[in-house]
């Protein structure tokens, strides 16, 4: 559905269920240059199940107006905005990669709004490797390809999509493509880089968390989500073997099977 | 720095394929099944509503059948393949998939004379109308374009004609008019030619040919390339309204770049059913293994034949767009820089009665309806493949009653020429052999 947010236009997938005020609400927040066609194998399955979603298209990326926003804390600040915008107290936040970052920062600023938050690939901090970030915001596709690279374990390099017939990789990069390396996934890699605030949100944040990792994740391993998982009050650790940093993806039924375990548990219908 | 990602040889061997998530098989098994067991209710609840992935019947879907769509998506570089039970029943669902009755598709005039009948007889019975256009006619494709048009379809290479569509600025007259372009690749396989890389939005395959390579099974298949989007105009409805079939899903919004792929399969295969059985796609998994290494063979023997046939005191004509003097020449170097194929059209002296003497006196080649064998092969279109278009379709696709059709394998090149040698020898007295 599209919605105005801030004077701007906003794209958010709902589910394939219409948009119910009544129900609880949780937001899908997607990873740097992506949109939010990376949720789908989750976002449906609560749509269809009690629960009203957004699985938004951040500022400037996918059907959302841009430009993208420059920082981690103005876009945790835009997700309240988007609560505010659908006329709703209350959400759960689902993040992955960069939209970890934004939920800590949006649990960490606005804790009246946000219920549970649920965190794929989470790390209190994405420093970016140098030369890729200069790639990404010259706009040049081979940032795409380094990410894919980087993003995808096993199962992304070699095959087995959890849909017969998609190509992990493949489908990934044109998400990315499709919208703008330089202006999208540039903005989005400096932000991230610039972010320094994540385990200070971290500590501030008394809702129940859950951080659900790969153990072949090389762009926020295991050890990284541990400890930002140290910090938060109230969380868990979810650790998924043989799996990269596309979790939401590379491993789309369990991670969906942990997640459905934590949020009706923590924000139930 | 670059990406540490596998390269096409690495990927015709392992791509799709994981032998940890299949007890350790080296090999990828044949999931000879028909259906899949649900953990329970909700599972399969979800798996029908696709809130979730996986298989449910193998009409819809199979392990074995996954591995072949995933490993051709990797080769073509497309976000997701939906493969079938052959050639034809790719583009049919394809065709099926984007139009609905009323609409109308441009298409190029050179194309598999089966395809040419789908679009000239059968696909009008479904209330969707084609206009043929000559493949080298880039500024036709443009003016054939009408308010209800969906698609440019065509052959990068036509069959059996061997004219080049010149894809790149095709497609931007497509993309223009806000419409996707599908090419059908059979002919070059992705070894040779990516048509996603040049403006392409969905590839076809017949899976059957140069793919597989061993002439044993039939598959075919449908890859998408992930760019064209639906939402950006209004001319696909069906990709982007509410579908009924699924709750009021909207394939383009929530599958993006692989909602054609989802639709094709969710409605087409489970309306239509051509599904690929798991033996197929197995067989036709082994011919891909070896796809670089057959192609090259194919290519270096397809030249050697053009320079002797082109020498010939027999043939009339040689159609290849390897030949200096081929109006393709140019557009070939650029976009087939690995090589032009392994189709040679030529025309015979002496016109049909000396082909046909031709083809009944060759003994290596074989004389069927089949091209991308391993094995050399020969046919006269106009009789055959080709016979049941009327004279104007054969005269739109350039096509003479002499032409040989030829689809050089990978046997020894000096073995083929002798066999050829002898077919001429008997094509310059075709009265005497007919008599015979």
């Amino acid at each position: 559905m599209k919605f105005k947010v801030n004077n701007k236009e906003v794209f958010a997938s709902t589910g394939g269920r219409p948009f119910d005020k009544k129900k609880p609400l949780i937001i899908f927040i997607h990873g740097s240059g992506l949109s939010h066609i990376t949720w789908v194998l989750q976002t449906r399955y609560f749509a269809f199940h009690g629960y009203s979603i957004l699985a938004i298209d951040l500022p400037g990326h996918g059907y959302s107006e841009g430009p993208a926003l420059e920082s981690i804390e103005e876009q945790g600040k835009w997700i309240s905005d988007v609560i505010d915008s659908v006329e709703m107290k209350e959400a759960s936040l689902v993040g992955h990669s960069q939209g970890c970052l934004i939920v800590l920062e949006c649990a960490s600023q606005f804790p009246e709004k946000v219920k549970s938050i649920g965190l794929m690939g989470g790390a209190g901090a994405i420093p970016m490797n140098p030369e890729l970030l200069d790639l990404a915001e010259k706009g040049d596709p081979k940032a795409v390809d380094l990410m894919m690279d980087w993003a995808h374990g096993p199962a992304g390099h070699f095959g087995g999509h959890p849909v017969p017939g998609l190509h992990h990789m493949n489908l990934g990069g044109s998400i990315v493509v499709n919208g703008s390396v330089k202006n999208a996934l540039g903005v989005d890699f400096r932000a991230c880089d610039n972010y320094k605030n994540g385990f200070e949100a971290a500590k501030k944040i008394k809702c129940p968390a859950i951080n659900i990792l790969g153990d072949r994740d090389r762009m926020c391993p295991v050890k990284a989500g541990k400890k930002l998982a140290e910090n938060i009050e109230n969380s868990e650790v979810e650790i998924i073997e043989n799996c990269g940093h596309m979790i939401l993806l590379e491993e789309a039924g369990k991670s969906l099977e942990i997640l459905k375990k934590f949020i009706r548990k923590n924000h139930p219908v | 720095m670059d990406p540490k990602t596998y390269k096409f040889d690495t990927l015709s061997l392992h791509a799709g394929y994981m032998p940890s998530k299949n007890a350790g098989s080296r090999q990828v098994p044949i999931y000879q099944t028909t259906s899949y067991m649900f953990d329970d209710v909700d599972h399969a609840a979800a798996l029908f509503n696709l809130e979730r992935g996986g298989h449910i019947y193998s009409r819809i879907s199979n392990p074995t059948v996954q591995v072949l769509e995933e490993r051709v998506a990797a080769l073509e570089g497309g976000t997701a393949a939906l493969a079938t039970a052959s050639g034809m029943s790719a583009i049919f669902l394809t065709i099926m998939t984007l139009c609905n009755a009323g609409d109308h598709v441009v298409v190029s005039s050179q194309l598999y004379g089966g395809t040419v009948n789908l679009f000239r007889l059968t696909l009008p019975k479904f209330g969707i109308k084609a206009t043929f256009v000559k493949p080298r006619d880039t500024e036709g494709f443009k003016k054939a374009i009408q308010d209800n048009t969906k698609c440019i379809y065509g052959e990068l290479v036509g069959n059996p004609g061997n004219e080049l569509m010149n894809l790149p600025e095709i497609s931007n007259i497509a993309h223009e008019a806000g419409i996707p372009v599908i090419i059908d690749s059979t002919y070059q396989t992705p070894y040779l030619f990516k048509p996603l890389e040049h403006g392409a939005d969905f590839v076809v395959h017949s899976l059957t040919k140069w793919m597989a390579g061993h002439g044993s099974s039939m598959a075919g298949i449908l890859v998408e390339g992930g760019k064209f989007d639906f939402l950006k105009t209004d001319k696909f409805p069906t990709m982007t309204e509410p579908y009924e079939g699924y709750h009021g899903l909207s394939f383009a919004e929530e599958f993006g770049p692989v909602a054609f792929t989802m639709k094709a399969r969710a409605e087409g295969m489970r309306d239509m059913g051509p599904c690929l059985s798991p033996q197929n796609a197995w067989n036709v998994l082994q011919g891909i293994e070896t796809l670089s290494v057959r192609m090259e063979k194919h290519c270096s023997n397809a030249l050697k034949m053009v320079e002797y046939l082109s020498n010939h005191e027999s043939v009339a004509w040689v159609s290849h767009a390897s030949l200096k003097d081929n109006p393709d020449y140019e557009l070939a170097k650029k976009l087939l820089p690995k090589g032009t194929g392994s189709m040679i059209a030529f025309g015979i002296k002496g016109g049909k009665e000396a082909g046909a003497a031709f083809i009944d006196n060759v003994k290596l080649a074989s004389h069927l309806a089949n091209v991308g064998d391993t094995r050399t092969l020969v046919i006269h279109p106009a009789s055959a493949t080709h016979s049941q278009m009327d004279e104007a379709t054969l005269k739109l696709a350039n096509m003479s009653h002499d032409m040989i059709r030829l689809s050089v394998g990978i046997e020894d090149i000096e073995d083929i020429i002798n066999d050829f040698e002898d077919g001429f020898r008997a094509a310059k007295k075709p009265r005497l052999v007919s008599n015979k």
